[in-house]
């Protein structure tokens, strides 16, 4: 017999509807009715004949069954069936069924949502042609801080045309590199991203216009460029959508530019989590700098040729491109390295990203921190049904006594699980579309907006199917198996009205309790871990003010000011500043400190020698900064560029370089870069060490010199101002001031503290996400003991009424169940803190000024949870202690 | 559970697979009938000693029409009710005679084993 045709006659009587049941029907009254006229015939009354016919023409019952399942898909029916009957019984427990549906939910929400993001920031490739034959151009070891350095750049300008004309595994490769550019002018004058691209960038990667064209390789000649392409969203937004021609112009950087096209919405550019709005071609200035590494290169790999090859092939050409294109103006140390530098091809089907090096392993230990809560939802999900099974003991005794198969029971539990299941999981996918965006926005800052598109890809929803099916498994086997070893004799007689309870009948429960301490334990151990480091990092002192500054960031292209004239009119601000009501002092700065950007410089000081970082400030740049002079002096208004070259150093400055013997009036040569000549700096003054790039960032040799003898000229600059006003009082204040006077000029004004925090964002997010959940799983767990004490002492009933009626005190009712459960917290306290020390190494990197077996920590989580537990114990041990015996003895 | 109330001590058991042969054989041999007619050629070839309820011709009929081994069309019988003629299909053919050609082999295998003495 072929099972697939009788499929097709299945689906055919299926659509071909009722029909054939009346035809049944009617063939076998014929039947009978021929059969019975045969017993007539042969002498049988009427009646007899009838009875006869009947009789041996079978049970017409069990036959139409035999046909309905011959032709129909039986199991779809009983899987229907147990279904409805499911679904019944959940509409039966309303508050069961809420609470069931809630937790799985908020676990699987959880869960989906860090994933998502996760998925975003690492996994789902660029919306580009083919994107897994994307590779990446970079040194191998990075260019160990040589020369300048953008986010994004990993070679030079004259390194990318020297590799485009060697190189032979890629079948197209292109280079682009991000800044920062400006639109429009004067006080209209909007910042904006740029994506700076060779021209066949778009057509390697096979990224189509939306309107208009993209930029080509006829856009690429001498500086400065003359067209532009804007993103959707930018001509969305600014532009209005309006119609792409010839007059489409934008004054970008001060220059008039043709925009010829928009990119597709789809393409946020190869930068996972940053926009771009204006697309600019790259142009050729006259002399390309040989020490400026910021593009980065990268193409598509020829048919058949893998990563290992297309490196070899690079590797054999890197000696011949960093030979012609030596860096200039460096030592001979320096020069050497870079002649050693070795070119390497990696994938770049995903693009490249900060955010990927940054949240990766937050994002992957909040996966692992969902994916515990989830456990925990799981286990008193597990002990709910396997409550609710017991109490349904008797009548699964009696459906297996009727004979009802055992895979038919387990068949009705699943059916229950898996409709908890996939209820918990809609909303929980509905869940984590609120909560993924929501983490998003909480990761954007005012300066750094984070733009992640947060679809639903296959990978998500496969994600949640994958965490649901397992979750079904987990919360559903355990109650499944339970009811499947059965004994129905043994159900119907106990029938729930045991003396004592057995102690292998709760084994199930208290195991299932000790994980859920063991685990939450885990979770509120981490979780305390993160908000103290997030607290040490908050109350930490980098040795200088953060309340009460403020930073203006100025830029002033616009402005018509020599280049020599650049120092002087910085100055000429910080005075203007200076002058508004409210401003204690004010102050210049190269380098902004714990703000992540950093300048070094390479040092002589008599015998020593090695790195020192060096910013120029203006002369009230300690008093603003709260910084106190140690030993010598304060840089003066007197220092400026015609008088001896002066600086203050810190005490690691003098404890590397001068063995701690005092350093004031001894000179340090700086050692020579391109702008930054070779110099002697007399030391006038100590300060005591501060922090420098950022909070987790270590205190390196600094020295600060007069903002006048900075070599190097800037049309912008940092102002640090002191305030005892509220910092958005003013910033306003000061940013009506300049626009007063220079209404050309582009002002920023920040809180410096609230730049600090900024930096700070991932420890508040791994902070307030894993206290939550520590929280959520101290509760749940919790819940869970709460549940099973009481089901115990229920079950007992029996037992303590005896006890009661033969004299026992409440006193003693109440240490007997809470024995039960202080064994149950022992064990899983235990347990608990040997995971947490295993898993404590996950989170090390992530703290700040704490180790992750830090005993404090421990003991107030175990205490915590300990307290807890009491509580959640003596609730139900209370009640067990004032049951009224007769009551307990009498009822069943 | 159904399966067991319809098995009456004193009849013969058969094979499920042996009734939808003889069904076949029987359209085969005689043309088109109706399930009546089907049931009183059995057992007139059984010579009653194979007694079946009769409803379980109609399974084997559905299944055989599930294959496609068997047509039917309706039409009148003996006494002008309207009743279903099941007719052979040359696929049901194809099937017989192979069947047909197994079961020779088998029951000449099981004839052998029976036969022999020890």
């Amino acid at each position: 017999m072929s099972p697939l045709r009788a499929i097709a006659a299945k689906l055919r009587h299926f659509f071909g509807g009722s029909r054939a049941e009346r035809d049944f029907e009617e063939e076998t009254r014929t039947h009978i009715a021929l059969l019975a006229e045969r017993l007539i015939r042969r002498g049988m009354t009427p009646e007899a004949a009838r009875n006869e016919a009947r009789r041996q023409f079978g049970n017409t019952t069990s036959l139409r069954e035999t046909r309905h399942d011959m032709q129909t898909f039986a199991w779809i029916e009983r899987l229907w069936q147990d279904l409805r009957h499911g679904a019944r019984l959940l509409r039966m427990n309303p508050v069961f069924s809420a609470v069931a549906i809630a937790s799985l939910a908020l676990g699987i929400g959880a869960n989906t949502a860090i994933f998502q993001l996760l998925d975003a920031v690492r996994l789902r490739s660029l919306p580009v042609k083919n994107p897994q034959e994307l590779a990446q151009v970079q040194i191998v070891g990075g260019n160990t801080g040589m020369g300048m350095n953008n986010q994004y750049g990993d070679l030079t300008r004259p390194m990318w045309e020297e590799l485009r004309q060697r190189q032979k595994a890629f079948s197209g490769i292109f280079a682009w590199g991000v800044g920062g550019d400006a639109v429009g002018s004067g006080s209209q004058l909007e910042p904006v991203v740029g994506f700076y691209v060779t021209g066949n960038l778009f057509q390697v990667l096979g990224v189509e216009a939306w309107r208009g064209r993209l930029t080509t390789p006829e856009d690429e000649h001498a500086c400065p460029g003359t067209t532009a392409v804007v993103s959707y969203k930018y001509w969305q937004t600014r532009m209005g959508g309006r119609k792409i021609d010839s007059s489409t112009k934008l004054l970008i950087d001060g220059q008039l530019m043709q925009i010829t096209g928009v990119t597709p919405p789809s393409f946020l550019g190869l930068v996972v989590g940053d926009r771009f709005d204006i697309v600019l071609p790259f142009c050729e200035p006259k002399e390309l700098a040989r020490n400026i590494f910021d593009v980065t290169v990268m193409g598509r790999l020829r048919p058949g040729t893998s990563l290992t090859v297309a490196s070899a092939e690079l590797a054999a050409l890197s000696p011949g491109i960093m030979a012609a294109t030596e860096i200039t103006g460096y030592n001979a140390d320096t020069v050497a390295r870079y002649r050693r530098f070795r070119l390497a091809a990696y994938p770049a089907g995903a693009g490249v990203s900060s955010l990927r090096e940054e949240y990766n392993s937050s994002l992957w230990l909040l996966l692992g921190i969902t994916g515990l809560v989830l456990l925990i939802a799981c286990a008193n999900l597990a002990n709910l049904i396997l409550a609710r099974a017991s109490a349904r003991e008797r009548e699964f005794g009696v459906r297996l006594a009727l004979g009802a198969s055992r895979g038919r029971l387990l068949g009705q539990l699943f059916a229950e699980s898996s409709l908890l299941a996939v209820a918990g999981a809609a909303a929980g996918i509905g869940i984590s579309q609120l909560v993924s965006r929501a983490l998003v926005w909480s990761l954007s800052t005012e300066s750094n907006a984070i733009l992640l598109p947060m679809t639903i890809d296959w990978r998500v929803l496969a994600f949640a199917a994958a965490i649901t099916a397992l979750t079904c498994l987990v919360f559903g086997a355990i109650p499944a198996l339970r009811a499947a070893g059965l004994q129905p004799l043994h159900a119907l007689r106990a029938g729930g009205r045991g003396m004592t309870a057995s102690r292998d009948h709760f084994s199930l429960q208290r195991s299932l309790v000790v994980t859920q301490i063991a685990v939450s334990l885990v979770l509120l151990v981490g979780a305390l871990l993160f908000v103290r480091s997030f607290h040490n990092l908050m109350t930490f002192n980098p040795g200088m003010r953060e309340e009460g500054v403020t930073a203006a960031f100025i830029g002033f292209q616009q402005s018509n000011i020599p280049r020599e004239g650049y120092l002087q009119f910085e100055q000429q601000l910080t005075d203007e500043v200076r002058a508004v009501p409210g401003v204690l002092s004010a102050a210049t700065t190269t380098n902004p400190p714990l703000v992540g950007g950093s300048w070094t410089l390479g040092i002589h000081l008599g015998s020593a020698q090695g790195p020192s970082k060096f910013t120029w400030v203006g002369p009230e740049y300690f008093r603003t900064m709260g910084i106190p002079l140690l030993r010598g002096r304060d840089l003066r208004p007197s220092d400026t560029a015609d008088s001896a070259h002066v600086a203050v150093v810190n005490e690691t400055f003098v404890r590397q370089y001068t063995s701690g013997i005092n350093p004031i009036g001894m000179a340090m040569q700086t050692v020579t870069e391109p702008d930054y000549p070779s110099t002697a700096y007399t030391i006038v003054g100590v300060i005591p060490d501060t922090k420098y790039a950022c909070l987790r960032c270590g205190t390196p040799p600094m020295a600060f010199a007069p903002a006048y003898q900075y070599p190097d000229h800037r049309p912008w600059t940092a102002i640090l101002i002191h305030s005892n006003l509220p910092p958005d009082v003013i910033a306003g204040r000061v940013k009506r001031r300049l626009a007063e006077k220079h209404p050309e000029m582009a002002t920023q004004l920040s809180s410096f503290q609230a730049l600090i925090r900024d930096g700070l964002i991932r420890d508040r997010l791994m902070a307030t996400l894993s206290g939550f959940f520590g929280l959520l799983a101290a509760l749940l767990a919790m819940a869970g003991l709460y549940g099973v004490v009481s089901y115990m002492a229920e079950r007992r009933r029996n037992e303590i009424g005896i006890r009661i009626a033969l004299g026992a005190g409440r006193g003693q009712v109440v240490g007997m169940v809470m024995r039960e459960a202080a064994w149950m917290v022992a064990a899983g306290v235990i347990a608990g803190t040997l995971l947490a020390l295993l898993a404590g190494q996950a989170a090390e990197t992530l703290l700040f000024n704490l180790k992750p077996y830090d005993v404090p920590t421990l003991a107030a989580a175990g205490g915590l949870l300990a307290a807890v537990a009491v509580l959640a114990s003596f609730m139900p041990a209370r009640r067990a202690s004032r049951l009224d015996p007769v009551q307990a003895l009498r009822c069943d | 559970m159904s399966k067991e109330e319809n098995r009456t001590p004193k009849k013969a058991d058969i094979l499920q697979g042996t009734l939808d042969l003889m069904v076949l054989k029987t359209l085969d041999a005689l043309g088109p009938l109706h399930g009546y007619g089907i049931a009183r050629r059995i057992e007139q070839i059984s010579k009653s000693v194979l007694q079946l309820n009769e409803g379980t011709v109609y399974t084997a009929l559905l299944r055989l029409e599930q294959q496609g081994w068997i047509k039917s069309e309706w039409g009148a019988s003996e006494n002008n009710r309207r009743a279903r003629f099941y007719s052979i299909s040359s696929s049901g053919r194809k099937q017989l005679a192979q069947e047909t050609l197994e079961w020779e082999r088998m029951a000449g295998v099981i004839g052998r084993l029976l036969q022999v003495r020890r």
